[in-house]
């Protein structure tokens, strides 16, 4: 045993995006908060693609900026490019995507860790989670150094146990040839801990100048400027293109003919990999009739040479990935920087967590991002703040807060892993929103921004310019509803002119805003409104275009909630209760849903077991009355 | 917390005097004062509650359904102890059917199996001694309706849902597919292409809804024809057949055809029987028509007997008689059998399996209680004899198709108008949700899967 160094609130075991949130948060609460890295340089580090935010990651960013969580603003600053993607196809699956300058956003993010009050950034390797009487204490770490904590937030990522597979050569080793965990998995497992084995990858990187851009496409970003956070004020930045182009029938060749050499064929990955991130070897396997392949090339900063290559992420050996790559046009005389690797790690099987993210059996202990099963950098990003804000709650002796489904896409990220578990890295898409026209990305500081201000992470100035957003809304909503344009000549001649037809009757404007062609500014313009600026206008718009759909989804979420509150005890003995099916039993058992809602989630419990279990729920209810 | 106001026929499915329907939940006067007309004229709120009130129920358009005793009986004091109205209809069938339908559509969903007694549990009605009970009650009556569900998959109806519910699915995963991944090699779906599968789905369900099951046989009877060649003994077969009927409900002459068509209750089915106005007076005619004629028959049928001559073996004329029938609902009667039938039985068992083919003795009545045992099950399922089981569930299915249908409809308006791809997939995977209702799937993570399994996308 070592011996007691120093005595924290919180310690947050991995400074990844996960960590780095998760410490800036208990931190910020006013926890006295250790973030304990494996080194200084990997602080928030992005191991893999040079890209924050797409379809739903953007919109996990924008909610943890209107928590008041750090990702989004580190992310404007270090952006290089961004895009608003989805922009035909509605306002809930726009999404903002930046390409991020990598070792600047890390630069950032260990500033702020850095200067953040209560909290201490040290280089530690953790060998040990300390646990006494069914209670996290504390952490061991190699130098024998033992930090005690009220509580512990594991951010481990892929660091557990990780091991690197190129082609046949395999070796202990976290991303980026940064050290492996090796010994935490072990204390973890001792205290009855369940781990699963997870894999992942990334593609190689090739030097710029070695690139010919005149047969690859470009993509510029987008004139507009857009920012993740509410609060950025960035209004220009630099941005540098990235670049598209295809595999072909020779890149298929080379790969085909060396794929009993690839790691994820030749038995070395043990672990279980994410579908929607294949290697390329699994891609030509799964879609063989498949001619072609697109891949990007995206720069990793403005100071690097480096340029990843989104698509084609490789586990076969580092030359064979050479070889596959100068087949494609742009990249024929190509040299690689780095070589594409599989790595597969150890993570915790998510059902043992509650809601809040803290462990069932052991008390005071939370895990946070890959460590749960998830994949990418937002994902770890939102699971950190939410398991920071709870391990301070949890010590202030507060209700943990747990964001609904119909709150947020914290809430389905968490309630996914929580109540479903993930049988692979867990990526958020807009899909598993059952209530996506609700959880858009520019209405994320309407959803959220309140509970963070109540929580204690918004502070007054973020709250004050919410505040007035929020009534300028509120304000134009109700003035439009109010406003009665009659269908005169003159109306009508304005109409027309906006490219709308003429009233036959009286229409109040937000009505007209209602018509597809019609749009704030236009009003605006036409009937002498007040101007408003353009994340508020959109609101404006939003909500008259789409209130229909809004309503129609408001209530489902009435439905759905009724069974949300309904909680079940702790102490539910679901074994007791013989009508359910065994298989319900056993599922239930193992997640210990927190209501019925959650309950209703779990695959294999059908809607007779619901309404057992609400006869069971109510029989224990009544027993205890009397 | 007010629940959903719920609806169901509670009494015995079958030749009852009088039926019932409850409706039960907060809106249950709102939603029977919208179709209940007393005599007296005054509003049902209006009586002493637990009072009998005799009026009428009427459609929207204001035609009469039928007469009633309608009853209010006010929270607490009822089965679920929530506000309960009871319609009493001595209209048969038909009319508690169309009683039902109305309470649907002022407001009312379908009840669940169970859903009343569990209800009545959770407000405190039914007393902790018999909490296992209602618990084997809804278990049991879930069961039931999983086994219709199981006994549908592999009947006409669940396949074609089964069909549409794919082409449902498809429309999701290619928007999903292109909305989480925007920049992949996916190619991008029009408006015109997602409309016109959604109107192609839309129109799929119409024509079941035009055909459901179920729900027409309850009004319309089952349309069945009886085709064979001459003398393999169909007369004596539709003789028996109402030898057993309990109750003629009607007889016509069929206005758009040159048949006879004779509706009767057998075992609590109704049937419409098609059966040429000849057959039974000269054996001559039906030569001269022969097999073409069977062939009219079978083509309007939603059951076809086909009887056959089991003592003689089977003829050409069978055979083709036989293909025609085989490829409609069927069941194929091997007559005679107080004669020699087996090898005929036999080969015929094998080529369309024993559950459809069935020996049977017109002359000496032998096996007719097992073709009434094999219609009701055909028509009911299993589950024919349950008070409130399979009659609730396929009311509730027509309900959820219809509702399914209009979130189609919306859905495809929106693609018309070309609003969001988002807009679009909330009334789509609403109408999957409903579908799924009837077939007890579920979404869940049928759609990520498959995005996965159809696209290749990733880093």
């Amino acid at each position: 045993m070592g011996y007691i160094t120093d005595k924290f609130d919180v310690i947050v075991v991995g400074a990844g995006h996960a960590g780095v949130e998760a410490a800036l948060a208990a931190a910020r609460l006013g926890g006295r908060t250790l973030l304990a890295t494996l080194s200084m340089d990997n602080v928030a580090l992005m191991p893999c693609n040079p890209s924050i935010g797409g379809p739903a990651k953007g919109h996990l960013v924008r909610e943890i900026d209107a928590l008041g969580g750090q990702m989004g603003i580190s992310a404007d600053k270090a952006c290089i490019q961004m895009r608003l993607l989805n922009t035909g196809k509605g306002y809930a699956v726009h999404a903002l995507r930046g390409q991020e300058d990598k070792p600047y956003y890390h630069t950032l993010m260990k500033e702020i860790v850095e200067r953040q009050d209560h909290l201490e950034l040290k280089q530690l390797m953790i060998d040990k989670l300390l646990v006494r009487n069914g209670e996290a204490v504390g952490v061991e770490a190699e130098t024998g150094e033992v930090f005690e904590a009220k509580c512990v937030i594991l951010a481990t990522g892929t660091y557990l146990r990780g091991r690197i597979v190129y082609g046949q050569v395999n070796y202990e080793c976290g991303p980026n040839g940064l050290r492996s965990a090796t010994r935490l998995s072990a204390s973890l497992l001792e205290n009855g801990v369940e781990l699963m084995r997870f894999k992942t990858g990334t593609p190689a990187r090739v030097d710029a100048r070695s690139l010919d851009y005149s047969k690859m496409e470009p993509q510029y970003g987008d004139e507009v400027v857009r920012n993740f956070s509410f609060i950025s004020d960035i209004k220009a930045r630099t941005q540098v293109p990235c670049w598209l182009s295809y595999t072909n029938a020779a890149t298929h060749k080379i790969i085909r003919d060396n794929l009993h050499l690839s790691g994820m064929f030749n038995g070395m990955v043990e672990g279980v990999g994410p579908r929607y991130c294949p290697s390329i070897e699994s891609k030509l396997v799964r879609f063989a009739d498949k001619e072609r392949h697109q891949l990007f090339i995206e720069p990793e900063g403005m100071h690097t040479n480096e340029m990843y290559v989104q698509g084609m992420s490789s586990s076969l050996p580092a030359h064979i990935q050479l070889q596959f790559m100068q087949t494609i046009p742009g990249l024929e005389n190509c040299k690689m920087m780095r070589a594409g690797y599989a790595i597969d790690y150890d993570c915790l099987d998510p059902l043992q967590l509650k809601p809040s993210l803290e462990h069932k059996a052991i008390s005071g202990l939370f895990s946070a991002g890959q460590s749960n099963g998830t994949s990418g950098y937002e994902e770890a990003a939102a699971q950190g703040l939410m398991a920071g804000i709870n391990a301070m709650r949890k010590i202030n002796g507060q209700e943990p807060v747990v964001l609904r489904r119909d709150q947020a896409y914290i809430g389905v990220l968490i309630d996914d892993l929580v109540t479903k578990g993930t049988s692979e890295p867990y990526r958020m898409m807009t899909s598993r929103a059952e209530y996506r026209l609700l959880l858009r990305q520019d209405n994320a500081d309407l959803r959220l921004t309140e509970l963070g201000r109540q929580l204690g992470l918004v502070d007054d100035s973020r709250y004050e310019q919410f505040c007035s957003k929020r009534t300028a809304l509120e304000r134009t909503l109700s003035e439009l509803g109010r406003i009665n344009i009659a269908p005169n000549e003159e109306n009508n001649a304005k109409l027309t002119a906006m490219g709308s037809t003429p009233l036959r009757s009286g229409s109040s404007l937000l009505d007209l805003l209602r018509r597809k062609e019609v749009t704030y500014s236009k009003l605006q313009e036409a009937f002498q409104l007040p101007v408003l600026d353009g994340q508020t206008a959109e609101q404006v718009e939003i909500h008259a275009k789409y209130e229909g759909y809004i309503v129609k989804q408001r209530q489902e979420v009435e439905r759905a909630l009724k069974l949300e509150n309904k909680k079940i005890p702790a102490d539910m003995d679901y074994h007791a209760i013989k009508e359910l099916s065994a298989e319900a039993a056993e599922k239930l058992e193992k997640v210990r849903p927190s209501s019925i809602g959650q309950a209703s989630r779990i695959s294999g419990v059908s809607p007779a077991d619901i309404n057992v279990l609400m006869i069971a729920l109510e029989v224990k209810r009544r027993k205890e009355l009397d | 917390m007010a629940e959903d106001t719920i609806s169901a026929v509670i009494t015995a499915l079958g030749e009852g005097a009088v039926g019932i329907v409850r409706i039960s939940g907060a809106g249950a006067l709102q939603t029977a004062e919208k179709i209940f007309q007393s005599r007296s004229g005054k509003k049902l709120a209006e009586y002493p509650h637990h009072t009998l009130v005799y009026g009428h129920i009427t459609d929207t358009d204001g035609t009469m359904v039928d007469e009633v005793l309608c009853v209010y009986m006010r929270a607490p004091h009822s089965y679920t102890a929530e506000d309960v109205v009871e319609i009493q209809s001595h209209g048969g069938i038909q009319s508690l059917q169309k009683i039902l339908a109305l309470t649907y559509k002022n407001g009312a969903r379908p009840a669940e199996a169970g859903e009343f007694t569990k209800r009545a549990f959770l407000n405190g009605r039914i007393d902790l001694t018999q909490a296992e009970a209602v618990m084997d009650i809804i278990r049991s009556r879930s069961e039931a309706s999983l086994k219709l569900a199981v006994r549908q998959q592999s009947g006409q109806l669940a396949k074609e849902l089964r069909i549409l519910r794919s082409k449902m699915l498809d429309v999701v995963i290619n928007l999903e597919a292109v909305i989480d991944y925007p920049e992949e090699d996916i190619e991008d779906v029009t408006f015109e292409t997602v409309a016109g599968s959604i109107a192609n789905t839309a129109a799929g369900i119409e024509n079941l809804l035009a055909h459901a099951h179920t729900g027409k046989i309850l009004r319309e009877g089952l349309r069945t024809a009886i085709v064979g060649r001459p003398n393999v003994g169909k007369s004596s077969l539709l003789n028996a057949l109402l030898k057993e009927e309990r109750a003629i409900v009607s007889e016509y002459a069929g206005t758009t055809r040159d048949v006879i068509e004779e509706q009767l209750l057998l075992d609590g089915v109704p049937l419409v029987l098609a059966d040429t106005a000849g057959i039974r007076k000269t054996e001559d005619y039906v030569e001269q028509i022969g097999v073409e004629k069977s062939r009219r028959l079978l083509q309007d049928a939603e059951l076809v007997i086909c009887v056959v001559d089991g003592s003689e073996g089977l003829t050409a004329e069978d055979e083709e008689i036989l293909q025609a029938a085989s490829e409609k609902p069927c069941v194929i009667i091997v007559n005679k059998s107080d004669l020699e039938i087996d090898a005929t039985l036999r080969r015929l068992q094998e080529r369309f399996g024993a559950e459809k083919v069935m020996p049977l003795s017109a002359r000496t009545n032998e096996g007719i209680d097992r073709f009434t045992a094999w219609l009701k099950n055909y028509v009911y399922g299993s589950e024919g004899t349950l008070s409130d089981g399979v009659y609730i569930q396929n009311a509730r299915h027509e309900e959820l198709l219809r509702q399914a249908l209009q979130s189609l409809n919306d859905a495809k308006l929106a693609a018309e108008d070309r609003l969001p791809y988002d807009c679009i997939v909330i009334d789509v995977r609403n109408a999957i949700d409903l579908l799924g209702e009837i077939t007890g799937d579920t979404v869940q993570d049928e759609i990520i899967n498959e995005i996965f399994a159809r696209f290749c996308i990733g880093k």
